[in-house]
């Protein structure tokens, strides 16, 4: 195999701190007493829950469904009884809680009915579907839904797939074990893969500190029915960032503001692989995952956990130690603190890192930036940290998006190398993060803008359309009135009822007018005797006589109450 | 000379018509000066600038009659924005017409509420949903915190609530860097 390997520009080489956890084999996490399951797990829209507090929930059943177009599916990862759904510590560098489904075990692990999915009959994106409502989503670090990225779209194709082993951050080994100990299930996830991008290379690449992992990858490829490329590539930090990963193999650069799919490829991590293998193959949502514990901790490990389980069980397993100065999700290079361990692990943790004052001591203070442009050479995005990092902190937001800020992957290597020891990333960070308030801000400004223009809109025409119906009014009116006008002036020319029509004026004529039509209807009131009353037989006629009587014994007493009062007053 | 005299009325002709044609032809329609600015105001639609909403004071403003730290919602941030804008030197805002407030929307006790359909009319965006007698709600997505149906309530069942933090809106903060002393 002699692939011509490229390089990307900068890179650190920090201690690896691999051989601490990845010479122990995988140990499965015992089933904890209570699970807890962030909505927010992936990238995108958080699900929703679709059980209640009290329901009792089967090991892989959905508890929350995928909600919008980027959104992945929740699912129990034992059988147990939901006991609340309400905010919780998540794995957030905020500390702050997020809306969780906590469930407690009932302990018997019971599955729910789940078979294998005929992956080759089933059409694309119905099987995108599937993977969606299994709640996959991408585990090297970023959890992208997968569904979404298994789509390589109407017209393009999608040539070359990438499997990214690279792993290249100091002390995580989850995904170099989970090569050497589970070749074959990666691969086959890779073939499910390769049949929905309709990908005709397919490259895996692995730093080459992982031997172990390289050979196991290549034993297993060699069994295949289709051509499976294993590469080892240059141990050189962050050589495992996709877009890292794409150039060295491929030589490749993936355009700013561009998806990798634009240029004929995609990549995906290799415990991802691994998890649309147990969804396709057995059936099995996403469910747990493999968790490196390792830095301050007696026995450092890599441990098979349920998604869910709270942090804590999984350090005190692997042995907590005195001296804990705090705990970090990821490697030394991007992960976060955890702010609280009784946080779940979720889609995202790959490695809990536990820190002490001997492995990790407090960095220097910082010093003012000697513009030595060092992180510019260490920055494999090729930017220029020294500048973001001036429009950055002076607030010059729309600077710091023209020297491309969103190219930033974070890696840390621009701190790393940092001699005044600023920590630059968080910088980026918060630019990043006040450029998103920003557009949260204008569009709801512009949607607020557009439904004011519409409520004045809807006002105006409110009004115009109660003129036009008071015009139209006033003109029937009008019209009525010259109507009224000819006739009234017709009937006058008419004799024999002029002197009724007319005499209205005379106030005498109008009482006149009165007690007639009074006496009018006096006259009328016998004829509004009850009708169908010929031919009746005897029995019914007898009946309403006796109506009748009632009727007029009831007329009778209803005078006399107000005979009474009459006397009273 | 008189050559001279007719050449020029004739340029000075000619000219006069491209300049007649072309500002028929590329007439401009409203003030652009007053989208620009509208499109830095907050859109709150509040009011607390003494005009009837975000557009007739981006108009005034245009037009010169308006100064450009009448809109607390926008902030100090939005009246620097606006000087930017307008080339002149930014002002503090003017405390007479309000002070910012922490963003907020507009929460309906539904124990109390009587469903008269004051605050409907009074909502800027129509984000008030409800019938008359019937249950009034706040639309919370669309509301703007302008507070323009608090008043209006006879029984005073509407309350600005300050929106929490959460995830969803949890921002980085600036990084605060311990300074070593050097000297």
């Amino acid at each position: 195999m002699t692939r011509e390997l490229h390089t990307f520009k900068g890179g650190v080489h920090p201690p690896e701190h691999k051989a601490e956890s990845s010479g122990r084999p995988i140990h499965a996490a015992p089933l904890p007493r209570k699970l807890v399951f962030p909505l927010r797990q992936h990238i995108g829209n958080a699900a929703k829950p679709i059980v209640e507090v009290g329901d009792h929930v089967k090991k892989g059943q959905m508890i929350a469904a995928a909600e919008g177009a980027i959104s992945a599916a929740v699912h129990a990862s034992s059988s147990g009884t939901v006991t609340a759904i309400e905010p919780q510590p998540v794995p957030h560098v905020s500390g702050l809680p997020d809306l969780c489904i906590m469930i407690e075990t009932d302990g018997r692990d019971e599955w729910i009915d789940h078979a294998p999915l005929d992956y080759r009959t089933m059409a694309p994106a119905e099987l995108r579907g599937k993977l969606r409502d299994m709640g996959l989503a991408g585990l090297g670090g970023a959890v992208f839904p997968t569904g979404v990225k298994l789509d390589p779209g109407a017209t393009q194709h999608c040539p070359t797939l990438i499997i990214n082993g690279g792993e290249c951050e100091p002390w995580i080994t989850c995904d170099d074990v989970l090569m050497r100990h589970r070749a074959d299930e990666i691969l086959q996830g890779v073939a499910v893969m390769r049949h929905l991008m309709g990908s005709t290379e397919i490259l895996v690449g692995i730093e080459d500190n992982k031997p172990e992992a390289i050979a196991a990858m290549r034993a297993a490829a060699a069994a295949l029915d289709f051509p499976v490329e294993v590469v080892a590539v240059p141990t050189l930090y962050p050589s495992g960032g996709a877009k890292q990963m794409t150039e060295i193999l491929t030589g490749k650069q993936v355009p700013s503001g561009k998806r990798s799919t634009d240029i004929g490829l995609q990549v995906f991590n290799v415990g991802t692989a691994y998890a649309v293998a147990r969804a396709v193959h057995h059936g099995e949502p996403l469910i747990s995952r493999l968790v490196t514990v390792t830095g301050h901790v007696l026995r450092p490990q890599n441990f098979e956990v349920l998604i869910g389980t709270p942090m804590q069980t999984l350090i005190s397993l692997a042995g907590e130690r005195d001296g804990t100065t705090g705990v970090l999700m990821g490697g030394p290079m991007m992960g976060m603190p955890v702010p609280d361990l009784e946080a779940p692990v979720v889609k995202a943790t790959n490695c809990l890192l536990v820190q002490s004052r001997e492995l990790f001591p407090p960095l220097p203070k910082a010093l003012p930036c000697i513009r030595c442009t060092r992180c510019a050479d260490a920055c494999p995005a090729e930017l220029q940290p020294q500048e973001l990092f001036r429009f950055a902190k002076a607030g010059d937001f729309g600077r710091a998006q023209e020297y491309h800020l969103f190219d930033c992957i974070e890696c840390g290597c621009c701190s790393y190398v940092c001699p005044s020891h600023i920590p630059l990333v968080d910088f980026y960070r918060y630019a990043k993060s006040e450029i998103w308030a920003h557009e949260k801000d204008k569009r709801a400004a512009d949607l607020a803008r557009e439904r004011h223009e519409f409520r004045q809109f809807r006002q105006d025409r409110e009004k115009k359309e109660k003129a036009e119906k008071l015009a139209a009014k006033a003109q029937a009116a009008r019209a009525q009135a010259a109507q009224d006008q000819v006739r009234r002036a017709e009937l006058a020319t008419e004799p024999a009822p002029a002197p009724a029509a007319a005499a209205p004026a005379d106030p005498d004529a109008k009482k006149a007018l009165i007690a007639a039509a009074l006496a009018r209807a006096q006259a009328k009131k016998p004829d509004a005797a009850p009708k169908n009353v010929d031919d009746l037989p005897p029995a019914q006629r007898r009946q309403i006589d006796e109506i009748e009587t009632r009727r007029a014994k009831i007329r009778e007493l209803a005078r006399q109450p107000l005979e009474s009062e009459e006397k009273n007053t | 000379m008189l050559a001279a005299i007719l050449v020029m009325v004739l340029i000075g002709v000619v000219t006069g018509l491209v300049l007649g044609w072309s500002a028929i032809r590329f007439k401009v329609e409203g003030n652009p000066l007053a989208e620009k600015i509208d499109a830095i105001l907050p859109q709150t639609q509040c009011g607390q600038c003494g005009f009837p909403g975000c557009r007739p004071y981006a108009e005034a403003i245009a037009k010169g009659e308006a100064d450009i730290n009448r809109c607390p919602p926008g902030g100090e941030e939005g009246v620097k924005k606006l000087a930017d804008l307008l080339g002149i030197e930014p002002k503090s805002l003017d405390e007479a017409h309000g002070t910012p407030k922490p963003k907020s929307v507009a929460f309906i006790d539904e124990q109390v509420c009587i469903g008269c359909t004051l605050c409907i009319q009074a909502c800027p965006v129509d984000a008030i949903s409800g019938a008359a007698k019937q249950l009034h709600t706040v639309v919370a997505s669309e509301c703007t915190g302008c507070e323009l149906c608090v008043a209006p309530c006879p029984v005073d069942c509407i309350s600005m609530v300050p929106i929490a933090e959460d995830l969803p809106h949890w921002k980085w903060k600036h990084p605060v860097i311990e300074l070593k002393r050097v000297a």
